[in-house]
């Protein structure tokens, strides 16, 4: 068994609370500690994470590689931009309500479509359709703004039910210091939510027809309409994702639905360790830092990541979330060792 | 009382015919095992009676109901699961969830997203009970991958076993095991299906197995029955010598 929680041990309820409860309070206190633009990052980090935390649904446990998720990402966050510019919504419950229907839907029928194929083929047909909705959002500018995107203003947004807004003197460090507990508080319900999803008998069932396909369908379970459930639950999470990300960049472009995108999300999964469960999270984390460090300070930023990567895939295959709890491991056997001797 | 039949159940792959016009019965509680050389037509049998092959002609009837072009899901129902020759497992998954699932499967719970799999007590205690009977109970936490070969194929047929079924198929139990393991499976097997009250067909290649632990034993021979009978006939059956045993036929 694995410390930090791989795909389809039997961690449970008490010991994975105990791991939790405590990065959570790190992670509400970090804000105290640095200054703005850390915790922005930070923020951006978490956002990433319910992203990525969506993606490994299909990838660590359903076997599924997608190379479409910045379809469902850009669905939560155009559906938001939208709201904004053609409703004149200001409230960001609302566009996480409209953000996850309109994605629910799109990613149904984007599922149907996908779930009968695997592997490559699986790939490719996501990495289609993301391209489709891309073109949209890039050739109808007219409605989506082409490439100048649909701005969104934090200034006009509110928080709670408009229980908080950010207007007035000092508001941006307020929007940052509020805009993180609030992103903080619902990657926490992602994070809750998603471990209970993969440790019911439907994650098993995911986790079996990953591993054995044939075998699945003859214990009675419907390959299909459980592939298709975690399609819509992997592009629900990326699109709740894209919403929360809006207010944070303050812009949304066609870059969010284009297909480099879908590449980091697989990137920030590998990186921090697709067999665990808090890999995706710990990568989504790891690889917003790393990549706002190289763009700061090199022209050739794209070429440190690829290295990175490169590194990571011959070096640590199993990410750093792998990687540590096989350290964790020897440590403890090195331990029961020495207190045995 | 026949619990399976099939009437001139037929089919060809390309001009191999790999189950001719088969007339194939079950009864209910026997234990019958099925043998014949490679090719013989012992497996294309098995697959289409689970669903895993469309037959070209003929019927399978269970209770005398037709099930010939039922799906998977409805002959799971009915009361029909299978193992596999290749060991077909979860194998990322422990052997506890190997089995539990299958228990998860048979109670329609296996789309509940909201629940902790580990906390629902009864699949729990089913599977435990389960992986006691087969002798796993040690390796309750261990991956499958991680069990050995003769572990592997008890678990194989735990698997199959924790859907409850009625007619229990296991496609060559013992195979790729030692002669002593061997032993030790079968025997966890037949008690096993035996105190479940599961009838059970199992194809194997040994003899020696076969004439121990069988009720009943079909010969198949080119995609035909060459014989039926107890082990004693079946022992005596010169075609079954030559064809099966591969010995010189005797008076």
């Amino acid at each position: 068994m694995n410390l930090l929680g791989s795909a389809g041990d039997g961690l449970s309820v008490k010991r994975s609370l105990a791991l939790a409860v405590p990065l959570l309070a790190v992670l509400a206190a970090v804000p105290q500690f640095v200054d703005a633009y850390l915790t922005q990052l930070l923020n951006y980090g978490l956002v990433f994470g319910i992203a990525a935390l969506g993606f490994n649904l299909l990838l660590g446990y359903t076997g599924l590689l997608s190379f479409g998720h910045s379809a469902y990402f850009g669905l939560g966050a155009y559906t938001a931009a939208f709201m904004v510019k053609y409703l004149g919504v200001g409230s960001m419950e609302l566009y996480i309500l409209g953000g996850l229907t309109v994605t629910a839907l799109v990613t149904a029928a984007f599922g149907y479509v996908c779930v009968g194929y695997t592997r490559i083929f699986f790939g490719i047909l996501t990495l289609a359709l993301s391209q489709v909705l891309w073109t949209l959002a890039y050739k109808f500018f007219w409605v989506t703004g082409g490439t100048d995107g649909i701005r969104v203003a934090f200034g006009k947004m509110t928080l709670l039910a408009g229980l908080v807004d950010f207007t007035g003197p000092g508001s941006y460090q307020r929007f940052i210091g509020t805009y993180y507990y609030y992103t903080l508080a619902l990657f926490a319900c992602c994070v809750a939510l998603m471990w209970v999803i993969v440790h019911s008998p439907f994650g098993k069932a995911l986790q079996a027809i990953r591993d054995n396909e044939t075998r699945a369908r003859f214990l009675g379970i419907g390959v299909r309409k459980y592939r298709l459930i975690a399609f819509l639950i992997s592009g629900m999470f990326a699109g709740l994702a894209g919403t929360l990300w809006v207010p944070l960049n303050g812009l949304v472009t066609p870059d969010i639905v284009y297909w480099p995108f879908s590449g980091e999300i697989v990137f920030m999964t590998v990186l921090g360790g697709f067999r665990s469960f808090t890999g995706p999270i710990v990568g989504a984390v790891v690889f917003n830092f790393l990549k706002a460090y190289a763009v700061a300070s090199t022209a050739y930023w794209q070429a440190a990541l690829g290295l990175v990567l490169v590194i990571l895939v011959m070096a640590l295959p199993t990410g750093i979330v792998g990687a540590l709890s096989r350290l964790a491991g020897l440590v403890r056997s090195r331990g029961r060792r020495e207190d045995g001797s | 009382m026949t619990l399976l039949k099939t009437v001139k159940l037929r089919k060809y792959f390309g001009d191999t015919r790999a189950v001719d016009d088969v007339d194939f019965t079950v009864a209910k509680g026997e234990f019958l095992s099925l043998v014949g050389s490679n090719g013989a037509g012992k497996t294309t049998l098995v697959n289409l009676i689970s669903a895993f092959l469309r037959p070209d002609s003929g019927q399978i009837l269970l209770d005398d109901k037709d099930i010939t072009y039922a799906s998977v899901d409805e002959r799971l129902r009915a009361g029909i699961a299978r193992s596999f020759q290749l060991v077909n497992l979860f194998d990322d998954l422990s052997t506890f969830d190997n089995v539990a699932l299958s228990i998860f499967s048979r109670e329609g719970k296996t789309l509940n997203l909201m629940r902790i799999a580990d906390h629902d007590q009864d699949v729990r205690r089913e599977a435990e009970d389960v992986l006691a009977q087969f002798g796993l109970a040690a390796k309750r936490n261990v991956a499958a991958k991680g069990l050995a070969q003769g572990e592997r194929k008890l678990l194989d047929v735990a698997v199959a076993y924790a859907l409850k079924p009625r007619l229990l198929f296991l496609d060559e139990p013992t195979s790729g095991v030692s002669t002593r393991d061997k032993a030790q499976i079968m025997d966890t097997i037949s008690s096993v299906v035996r105190a479940g009250n599961v009838t059970a067909v199992v194809i194997e290649h040994d003899m020696d197995v076969v004439f121990k632990y069988s009720d009943r034993i079909v010969a198949m021979h080119q995609g035909a029955i060459l014989a039926d009978g107890t082990p004693d006939e079946i022992r005596r059956d010169p075609a079954v010598a030559a064809n099966v045993l591969g010995l010189p036929a005797t008076g």
